[in-house]
């Protein structure tokens, strides 16, 4: 199994991701970067954390027009896993791939903290291997996560079973608590925590390998 | 051409001596733009003018120790092939005048220290004074000032992709018109791929690379070096702007660079610009430096050279490449987006010389300015100081009440709203984070951690500047023990006031030879630091304020934590009570908060014992006997129980002696760790080995944190009543 980690300029979660991926779930991982125009042969696509092109404008904003999103627009349309975590999600709901927008923090300050989730749907390429209502934990790290969208939307999501992780205690203000959802065709996950974080017992926490391991065993599955 | 006249030398704080010290080098009147040149050069700031005669006594060598002072960052070895690059330096002027950018730009600044050694940074701590945040009249100011250096930390920091893993905050008066930001920061390289900033072999070309020069930062390193006056707001213009997205394509950009081999030395362009920077490299590789300024990447039209070579534009820096493979360098960076240019060559002729257009604006020795700077053994006195050696009369009406005050003070108290804001996880090292006595990291390239931590305590420097930098030195390695690694190697910033005055003279010398002796004593060489004077507004100087940093080393493993982890464990003083008198008690955090006052002497130090001490600790925890481990500092025993019980888990301890209550629980003598242990005989053994006392002080216990001495209740509480005011203090403070 091959992970691709695409590297924007300014992104800096992404040696996490590859970590993780290489040392503690023990598959391949390669970085991908912005001005490529193919994903060679990867298997499943990580947008890391960080500040893509700086977030100046608007987190994400830029990085949507890079050239490795066509390319990343087109493996999530052919059914492709995609994880984008932090930085990574609003990346996918600028372009699109995930609806609702990421606005600031309620408390209009950056927040990093360990937190609770609950595992809302296991109905995924990316929590099969989670317990439905589960609480894990899995860090966040951002001043711009306070998930939003219109009460159709929220519908929506919530009447397909698309959120994937709730918020015990929400730190940001998100709507309906939400820390992570999946695309219609649930090959698109955009999370807010970082599971990259809490997958070696070192940092605390390994609930977060569970993402990667889900995906894993999709990937397995589909071969 | 501008006529250098005697106000035009005195506007550039320049002395006469000075000036003449420059006629005699160049053997001419210097040109506008060199009088520029001589005059930041020459800066305390970048010449140490007033210290490096003192900062020589400081220990630089020992077995763990690649670089020493002189560089931009020490080195030391960290086993497997590896090295670990650090420095801590000031931004204290710019904080105080723009906190925002100042903090940022401080952050920039050291992180460019580190990468340009060829080590990728990892880890980031400050430490931070203000104004006390509820001061009558500065208290408005000194939240703002603290809202705004957090935030411009957080900002550069998260951004740029470094933890922030820890530090310290702390109030006091003295720091209302001048507060101290210090930043630390570390790196990983690999030993045989550390960068120098020497400019070697002639005809190499120079290449600027980064971020465009502007106007921004003129004469910010002579800002540096000059008082605060009602004038000083005016100053904002003199304050950088920082980028940390520019800055993190650099570092991805340095460091793919130097893999190529192609790069011969590499230096940043930090206070002074490209004059620092260009006479440095030329002073360090024994050469000269020829650049042309038309070639420098400028953001604004107009510049004259006076102006480029003065600019502290950020998220900049300059290399010398390897002639003939320019090309390779410059691909990398345009991958990178930024821009490189060729901007002059190394010669042979160890000359500064600046073209502008072609025509020479500058020619000066390199050694002249870098190395070469006036140096002063100024006049000093006794240490200033007007605190009387005797306190006042006091008997405590409720010792648990004092306690919980203690806790909800600025210097106790929680400091999570501020260290949350900072990003403390990123790259995933983080082993222990904001909030412990050390923070540890683990270094993926060895398998091995680092521990390090940063201490200072203005109040005790300010009673015996001596004494209380050899307190902060074993402060600081005591804090690296607790969590079970061995101190090796240490970082200095020096904050003080104004040299020119000569009992604050007294305090800088003080407090160096202080800091040489416990360095020399715990074995910890100075790798590097940063000198910080004229911290004084209107007249008025800060307390001496020496911040050390300490690097350990240890094993990978899971951390032991401060907190009681579980119920029905010892509890066990390693160190013993240690000792106190009224003198001594008149530093300590209860007579600042509870009294009022500052008086008498810092604590004593017994350095043997100290050192004992954290060779217990160390073998204690190491072995994995403790479930937590805290030494004992700041509001003493009964403040250390409590932090140990903020988790939820308290104890019942019944402490011996007849030192009377209010000494007994709130002094802060040195020395001292607090354990929990399941197997008190085991650490027992091993603190008597190591002559230590370890004092049975009682077992843990959930929910309550009672403190006896000699069967007499002293303080009796619920933990929750001691987190809640000590977690939500600072919020509060800052709401005004």
């Amino acid at each position: 199994m091959k992970f691709g980690v695409v590297v924007f300029p300014g992104s800096n979660c992404d040696h996490d991701a590859w970590w993780a991926v290489t040392h503690d779930l023990g598959h391949r991982a390669e970085f991908l970067w912005h001005e490529d125009e193919s994903l060679g042969d990867v298997d499943a696509v990580i947008l890391p954390g960080g500040f893509s092109y700086g977030d100046y404008l608007r987190c994400g904003a830029i990085a949507k027009f890079s050239r490795i999103m066509r390319a990343v627009e087109r493996f999530a349309q052919d059914g492709g896993l995609v994880l984008g975590i932090c930085n990574g999600f609003q990346i996918l709901v600028e372009c699109g791939l995930l609806p609702g927008a990421l606005i600031r923090n309620r408390g209009l300050k950056f927040i990093c903290r360990q937190v609770e989730l609950r595992v809302e749907s296991v109905d995924s390429p990316f929590s099969s291997q989670f317990r439905r209502g589960q609480i894990v934990r899995i860090p966040i790290a951002h001043g711009e996560g306070c998930y939003v969208a219109d009460p159709r939307t929220l519908e929506e999501l919530e009447a397909e079973d698309r959120v994937v992780f709730r918020y015990v205690e929400n730190p940001n203000g998100s709507l309906n608590d939400i820390a992570g959802i999946l695309s219609t065709g649930r090959n698109v996950l955009g999370m807010m925590p970082h599971p990259e974080r809490a997958s070696d017992p070192l940092m605390g926490s390994t609930d977060g390998l569970l993402v990667f391991r889900s995906m894993a065993a999709a990937l397995s599955h589909r071969r | 051409m501008t006529v250098i006249t005697p106000e035009l030398v005195a506007a550039h704080q320049l002395t006469t001596d000075e000036y003449e010290r420059i006629l005699r080098i160049l053997g001419r009147p210097p040109t506008y733009t060199e009088l520029g040149i001589f005059s930041v050069m020459w800066s305390e700031h970048c010449s140490y003018k007033s210290s490096r005669l003192h900062l020589r006594k400081l220990p630089t060598e020992g077995p763990y120790v690649l670089q020493g002072p002189g560089e931009n960052a020490g080195v030391i070895d960290i086993g497997g092939g590896y090295a670990a690059a650090f420095k801590i330096e000031s931004h204290n002027h710019p904080s105080f005048i723009e906190p925002f950018q100042g903090a940022a730009t401080g952050v920039g600044g050291i992180l460019r220290d580190i990468f340009t050694m060829g080590a990728r940074p990892i880890a980031v701590m400050d430490s931070l004074r203000f104004g006390p945040l509820d001061h009558p009249r500065a208290g408005p100011r000194n939240r703002r000032i603290l809202e705004g250096v957090v935030s411009g930390i957080a900002h550069y920091g998260n951004c740029f992709g470094v933890p922030t893993v820890g530090g310290e905050c702390v109030f006091e008066p003295c720091y209302n018109g001048n507060p101290l930001v210090n930043v630390f920061a570390l790196g990983i390289v690999r030993q045989d791929r550390i960068f120098y900033a020497r400019a070697c072999g002639i005809g190499n070309p120079v290449v600027y690379v980064g971020a465009k020069t502007g106007r921004d930062g003129i004469h910010g390193a002579s800002m540096a070096s000059a008082e605060f006056t009602e004038e000083s707001r005016q100053k904002r213009p003199n304050v950088q702007v920082g980028d940390p997205f520019m800055e993190k394509l650099l570092l991805e950009a340095c460091l793919e660079a130097m893999e190529t081999g192609a790069v011969v030395g590499i230096q940043d362009m930090g206070a002074a610009g490209l004059t620092c920077s260009t006479c440095e490299m030329g002073s360090r590789g024994g050469t000269g430096v020829e650049i042309e300024l038309a070639r420098v990447p400028q953001r604004e039209a107009g510049m004259t050279p006076y102006e480029i070579m003065l600019s502290e534009s950020q998220e900049r820096m300059l290399l010398v490449i390897e002639r003939g493979r320019e090309e390779e360098v410059f691909r990398i960076f345009r991958k990178w987006g930024l821009d490189a240019v060729a901007v002059g060559e190394v010669t042979g002729d160890g000359l500064l010389r600046v073209k502008h257009h072609g025509e020479i604006v500058a020619e000066i020795p390199s050694r002249a300015l870098a190395d070469e700077a006036p140096m002063y053994d100024r006049p000093r006195s006794r240490p200033f100081r007007t605190a009387p050696m005797d306190g006042p009369d006091f008997e405590s009406q409720d010792l648990t009440r004092d306690l919980v005050r203690l806790l909800a003070s600025g210097d106790l108290c929680d400091k999570r709203w501020i260290w949350e804001q900072y990003d403390y996880m990123v790259r995933t090292n983080t082993v222990l984070g904001p909030g412990s006595d050390a923070a540890v990291l683990r270094v993926k390239e060895t398998g091995t951690s680092l521990a390090m931590a940063l201490d200072g305590n203005g109040r005790y420097c300010y009673l015996d500047p001596r004494q209380g930098t050899r307190l902060a030195v074993a402060e600081c390695c005591r804090n690296v023990s607790t969590v079970g690694a061995l101190p090796v190697a240490a970082t200095n910033c020096l904050n003080f006031g104004n040299p020119e005055r000569p009992e604050i003279m007294a305090q800088l010398v003080e407090a160096i030879e202080g800091m040489g002796e416990a360095c020399a004593f715990f074995g910890t060489p100075i790798t590097g630091g940063n000198v910080s004077l004229y911290n004084e507004t209107l007249g008025e100087a800060i307390y001496p304020t020496p911040v050390v940093g300490i690097v350990g080393l240890m094993r990978t493993g899971p951390p032991v934590k401060l907190a009681f982890q579980s119920e029905q464990a010892s509890v066990l003083l390693l160190g013993g009570l240690g000792s106190c008198d009224a003198r001594q008690f008149g530093a300590t955090q209860y007579a600042k908060v509870i009294l009022g006052e500052l008086w008498g002497l810092p604590p004593a130090l017994d350095m043997e014992h100290e050192r004992r001490v954290q060779a217990a600790v160390r073998e204690i925890v190491s072995e994995g006997l403790a479930e937590s481990s805290h030494d004992v500092s700041d509001g003493g025993l009964a403040v250390a129980l409590a932090e140990c019980s903020l988790g939820g888990v308290g104890a019942e301890v019944d402490l011996p002696g007849d030192l009377r209550p209010e000494f007994l629980l709130f002094h802060e003598g040195p020395s001292r760790i607090v354990l929990s242990t399941r197997r008190p005989e085991a650490v027992e053994r091993i603190a008597a080995r190591h002559g230590v006392e370890a004092l049975r002080l009682g077992a843990t216990r959930r929910g309550v944190l009672r403190i006896r001495q000699r069967g007499r209740l002293l303080v009796d509480c619920e933990v929750g009543s001691l987190v809640r005011p000590w977690a939500s203090a600072l919020e509060q403070a800052l709401r005004g």
